[in-house]
């Protein structure tokens, strides 16, 4: 099993549909029932939810600047990690991220391991 | 790292944001100014957003309720802090709501059950005040206090998005202009309100489970949120008058029959025909209950009246049992106190029963305004075929036929012309 980064830009917090407090409730209970059959399958390593705001801090200097770090359709709302065999498995277990149809994105991206 | 509780899927109350919203919204706005509805909408979605960000990584809280309301609790004060509030407070109210604020333990202090159920009161009287249009009081009731988006409204209403959409816009305005406040009315303005609110509340129940649109998950979700509304009222002890008691006895008799009232095509089943051991015994219960409590007093409201009515249906085991001179009886004084083409056609119906088919034949003929309606049309032919004229009989049904735009009532028509071929 390797070990995997699964981050996800944009999705429902942005979209318009979620004016609708009965629409936002069940879409959240899809998450919910998402990470339960991940947890089931024993994939589900853990996860948070990241604030839209933050800083940036760069160069020699350090210079301190404050986010937003991308357009709002793009920006990272959170990360899972997750466990899978292969990079094409971890895509497959992608299938159920609730926001697509909000025009959400997930990055997959492999967790670097130390012994190649 | 943090792991998600496992018990949070099925443990989040139902329709929890909607119940939530409506009583935030209440509270905000009491606090910030009826001026700001508009923000106190907005503050509150902003905090159901927050709550689907977080909670769907972390899990839901062990109280979810008290976190959504210090979550809005906090955007509210960052929003007065800001100075965004357009009309400046006015020093007496600065300080209200600083003591409110400032209170050693906030969360708590702003959101007392009391305090909640006060400001849902007080919203309640706003939304249904008498300068507001009936129909944009009954929209704005159900989007604040019953936390529907204009698209359910619309759908349980039968009507487009924008028409609702309009509606409480114009609400609204009314608000604003009026500056009607979010205070609660005096002892001589109570009654009066008392009454709009009651009615509100009654056309809201009434277009919900009339309604014949196809989704009928939003139309018990109307019929619900009316009955909260009214049990809130029946609680208070200012506005716990045996008028709202029946009131919440009527609604309570008659979602009784939620379960029996369509078939498993969606079809209708009027009350003769349908299987009353699917009504919900529960709900007969606390409606009888509730009839029993508002029958003190010697004020009789056409809801003791109408629940009245709904309790010798629901006491009947089978539709030959029911108590028609009774039922008859509570006819003639409901059109005593509210005269109108229903009740007659209802009080017709009652003597069609209670004395013979011929005699509620003529007293239906005696209604003029309703003899294109569908509804008259197949009571006609039903009083006909008891009366042994199967002809007569499907003549009116047919005519009923044409004039249905539902496809439930035209299902359930065709229904009787084929039993009486047969």
């Amino acid at each position: 099993m390797e070990k995997f980064m699964l981050i996800f830009h944009g999705g429902s917090d942005v979209a318009p549909e979620m004016k609708n407090p009965e629409a936002m409730q069940k879409h959240m209970q899809k998450w919910f029932g998402w990470v339960e059959k991940l947890k089931k399958e024993g994939r589900y390593e853990g996860g948070e939810p990241l604030e839209p705001s933050g800083k940036f801090v760069s160069g020699p200097n350090r210079i301190v600047t404050d986010g937003p770090f991308a357009e709002s359709k793009e920006l990272v709302g959170g990360y899972f990690i997750i466990s899978a065999k292969d990079i094409d498995e971890a895509v497959a277990l992608t299938q159920d991220y609730p926001d697509f149809i909000f025009n959400g994105k997930v990055q997959v991206r492999p967790i670097q391991k130390m012994d190649m | 790292m943090s792991a998600l509780p496992d018990k949070n899927v099925r443990q989040l109350v139902d329709h929890l944001f909607r119940h939530e919203t409506g009583r935030m919204v209440a509270v905000l706005t009491r606090f910030l100014g009826s001026e700001n509805l508009d923000t106190a909408e907005d503050l509150v979605q902003d905090t159901l957003l927050k709550a689907m960000e977080v909670w769907r990584f972390r899990g839901v809280p062990d109280n979810p309720s008290a976190w959504l309301y210090k979550v809005a609790r906090n955007k509210a004060i960052d929003w007065v802090r800001s100075g965004q509030r357009q009309t400046k407070l006015l020093s007496t109210e600065e300080e209200k709501i600083k003591s409110i604020w400032n209170l050693s333990s906030p969360s708590e202090a702003l959101f007392q059950e009391g305090e909640i159920q006060d400001s849902v009161l007080r919203m309640m009287f706003a939304c249904c005040h008498p300068s507001i249009p009936l129909e944009s009081q009954i929209a704005l009731t159900l989007k604040t206090l019953g936390g529907l988006s204009a698209t359910e409204i619309a759908n349980a209403f039968l009507t487009s998005e924008e028409t609702i959409a309009k509606r409480i816009y114009r609400a609204k305005e009314k608000i604003k202009q009026e500056k009607i406040r979010l205070d609660p009315p005096g002892i001589f303005e109570l009654p009066h309100r008392l009454d709009s609110v009651l009615h509100v509340l009654y056309l809201m129940f009434n277009e919900g489970y009339h309604s014949s649109h196809s989704d009928t998950i939003i139309r018990e979700d109307v019929c619900a949120e009316a009955m909260r509304l009214t049990f809130l009222l029946a609680q208070h002890k200012a506005t716990g008058l045996p008028k709202v008691h029946a009131l919440m006895a009527l609604m309570c008799l008659q979602s009784s029959r939620f379960a029996a009232r369509t078939g498993d095509l969606g079809e209708i089943i009027l009350l003769e025909d349908q299987d009353r051991s699917k009504w919900s015994k529960p709900l007969i219960e606390q409606g009888l209950e509730f009839l029993s409590k508002a029958s003190v007093g010697n004020m009789l409201s056409e809801y003791h009246v109408e629940a009245s009515i709904a309790s010798i249906h629901s006491l009947a085991l089978r539709f030959e049992e029911t108590q028609w001179d009774t039922l008859l009886n509570l006819y003639e004084t409901l059109h005593e106190l509210k005269p109108g083409p229903m009740v007659s056609f209802n009080k017709a119906i009652a003597i069609g029963y209670a004395k013979s088919p011929e005699e509620g034949i003529n007293e239906l003929e005696k209604i003029n305004s309703l003899k294109d309606h569908y509804l008259y049309l197949t009571a006609m032919g039903n009083f006909y075929l008891l009366q042994g004229d199967a002809d007569i009989a499907k003549s009116f049904w047919e005519k009923a036929l044409a004039k249905t735009t539902s496809a439930k009532e035209a299902a359930l028509i065709k229904r009787k012309i084929q039993t009486c071929l047969s």
